[in-house]
């Protein structure tokens, strides 16, 4: 059961979708409890000072959740909530996938998938480096880590024994053109990131004090870098979409689909 | 060359504490004496060109200026992505050290030979390709890079090519050298091809061809204003390059003139290797010779273009 701070950023993202007539809609979906606990309680961050050296790193590696992240970026003070409705606008600074130096709070432009890992490795080492106390999370998408690149950067984490890189995977079991397991099979998921150096967590991605607990609780293991496989609903929250691979990405809502939003979300 | 560049990583590294180097899985004893100076910043990453990108990038987001090397196949070709989206778009100070630029790894076949790598990495935005042509001007070329904004590719030769290039002339990231003054004809070229145009020019000279050099060692960003200058008053312009046709040096020659001089273009002979992979071995020596890009087969190829440059071109009439 969703709560109302979960229904109002479904309409934030939603409201978004509205406005632009596009976007990336199920992967938004699944991911917001996610970003809502890393922004409401974990990351120490000041929307006033996006760039403070001590901040703590978030990277949406699956850029094309983008929605969600926006929808706390502005909840958070990091830019006006006005901004939503410009997504994918001419003239925005929200793009489809979130970029670097256009969004406050965005530390990299992803979009391109299997690059947010190899990044993380490189902040942490860097904290590690520079004795600095800050820490790097990761957002990676189940179809992302089809990626080759992420395993190597999995091993490079491990390697450096990288306690302050945590990896968190929106497990929706679905990807764009279907079920993950029909399209390049993850399973044993939490053994593949065990086995990488990693200590694992599972969790459901929809349950807000669940992911408050183990994200208060990182790292894991001392010494070694934690993933979080996050279970969750791609589309979570609106019947219509979830676990429905045509939601992918909607390029158009109609007035059914948007009264369906409402029975579901609430106005918006 | 490579010694020399591995060796002013050490050195840099050494000036200021935000230098790293980052090799996948180098010889070994790469860099040993900055492994036991400096440990922290020497850093072996494995045979993970697209991890070992992404994380320099990290790194230099944070303040670090990585140096990441391996051959220059893998480091253009394996990663590229990476090196377009997480250096170039966020423009970041990494500098890839490429070993073994061109056929320098001419008996591995072409899996490592590095014959379009200009060519992908000038097409990218913020990207700087700079092509040393000798251990010294590689020294002066790794001193310049500690400062300069965004990614640099470094395109490096064999190492023990003859040392032509001169303290006096001074390295600026960017600026062409002009080698000798143009006559009737300048060779423009990148490189190791600068040891090649010496030499062709001489042998110009003996036929009494006067043939000038202006070296590109940067060929991006591209020095237009050099080439401007060079220029004038020339009848053909020659570029050689160790690369395919499309894209290298040829082309941003090429491209500048165009974009530049419109209709009074002076004649342009572009020599460079074939648009192929080669499936012949040898050495960087024969595979070059093989391809027309020995100092006597330069010199002849010019002494055709520049004596049909002085042929009246074929008049069209109108019936």
């Amino acid at each position: 059961m969703l709560d109302e701070r979960s229904l109002y950023l479904r309409r934030l993202v939603l409201g978004s979708v509205r406005s632009a007539g596009r976007g990336h809609v199920g992967p938004a979906l699944s991911l917001i409890e996610m970003v809502r606990v890393l922004y409401d309680d974990v990351l120490r961050i000041d929307p006033n000072n996006p760039r403070d050296p001590d901040r703590d790193r978030a990277i949406l590696s699956k850029g094309h959740g983008c929605l969600a992240l926006y929808a706390l970026l502005a909840d958070r003070g990091f830019f006006p909530l006005s901004e939503l409705d410009g997504f994918c606008g001419p003239d925005s600074i929200l793009g489809g996938h979130p970029e670097y130096g256009m969004v406050p709070g965005v530390e990299a432009s992803t979009g391109a998938l299997g690059h947010g890992l190899s990044i993380g490795v490189g902040l942490a080492l860097a904290a590690r480096m520079r004795e600095r106390s800050y820490r790097t999370f990761v957002l990676l998408g189940d179809g992302e880590i089809n990626e080759g690149s992420v395993w190597e950067a999995a091993m490079g984490a491990a390697k450096h024994g990288l306690d302050n890189l945590v990896a968190m995977v929106d497990y929706n079991k679905l990807q764009s053109y279907g079920p993950t397991d029909y399209v390049l099979p993850l399973e044993p998921l939490a053994d593949k990131w065990r086995s990488f150096g990693f200590a694992v967590q599972e969790l459901n991605g929809h349950d807000v004090g669940a992911l408050r607990t183990v994200l208060k609780q990182v790292p894991a293991v001392p010494g070694k870098p934690t993933a979080i496989i996050c279970h969750t609903v791609k589309g979570k929250g609106l019947p219509a979409a979830e676990s429905n691979a045509d939601w992918h990405h909607k390029n158009k809502l109609t007035d059914s689909e948007l009264d369906a939003i409402r029975v579901a979300v609430g106005d918006f | 060359m490579r010694n020399t560049a591995m060796n002013m990583v050490h050195k840099l590294a050494a000036r200021d504490e935000r230098v790293l180097y980052i090799g996948s899985d180098p010889g070994a004893g790469t860099l040993r004496a900055m492994s036991k100076e400096f440990p922290k910043r020497h850093l072996i990453e494995g045979i993970s060109e697209a991890h070992i990108i992404g994380m320099s990038a990290g790194l230099a987001m944070e303040g670090f200026v990585p140096y990441v090397n391996t051959i220059a196949t893998f480091l253009t070709r394996r990663c590229y992505e990476q090196v377009a989206v997480d250096l170039c778009l966020h423009n970041l100070p990494v500098r890839l050290i490429a070993n073994g630029g061109g056929l320098v790894y001419a008996p591995l076949g072409p899996t490592h030979q590095a014959i379009e790598d200009i060519a992908i990495m000038r097409a990218l935005p913020n990207m700087t390709v700079v092509c040393p042509c000798d251990a010294d001007e590689a020294a002066r070329l790794m001193d310049k890079t500690l400062d300069w904004t965004g990614p640099i590719y470094i395109r490096l030769g064999k190492g023990g090519d003859a040392i032509v290039s001169k303290a006096e002339h001074g390295f600026e990231i960017g600026k062409a050298i002009l080698m000798r003054p143009p006559g009737d004809v300048l060779m423009v070229t990148t490189g190791i091809m600068l040891q090649r145009a010496i030499a062709a020019a001489d042998l110009l000279a003996a036929q009494g061809i006067r043939a000038g050099i202006l070296h590109m060692h940067t060929v991006k960003p591209f020095d237009t204003e050099a080439l401007l200058q060079a220029v004038r008053g020339v009848k053909l312009v020659a570029t050689l390059e160790e690369h395919v046709p499309s894209g290298g040096l040829g082309s941003a020659v090429a491209e500048a003139l165009i974009d530049k001089l419109g209709s009074s273009l002076p004649a342009m002979l572009r020599l460079s290797l074939p648009d192929r992979f080669m499936h012949n071995y040898g050495s960087q020596d024969s595979l070059l010779k093989k391809h027309g890009l020995s100092a006597a087969a330069i010199a002849t190829s010019i002494e055709r273009a520049h004596a049909a440059s002085h042929t009246p071109s074929p008049q069209l009439h109108s019936t």
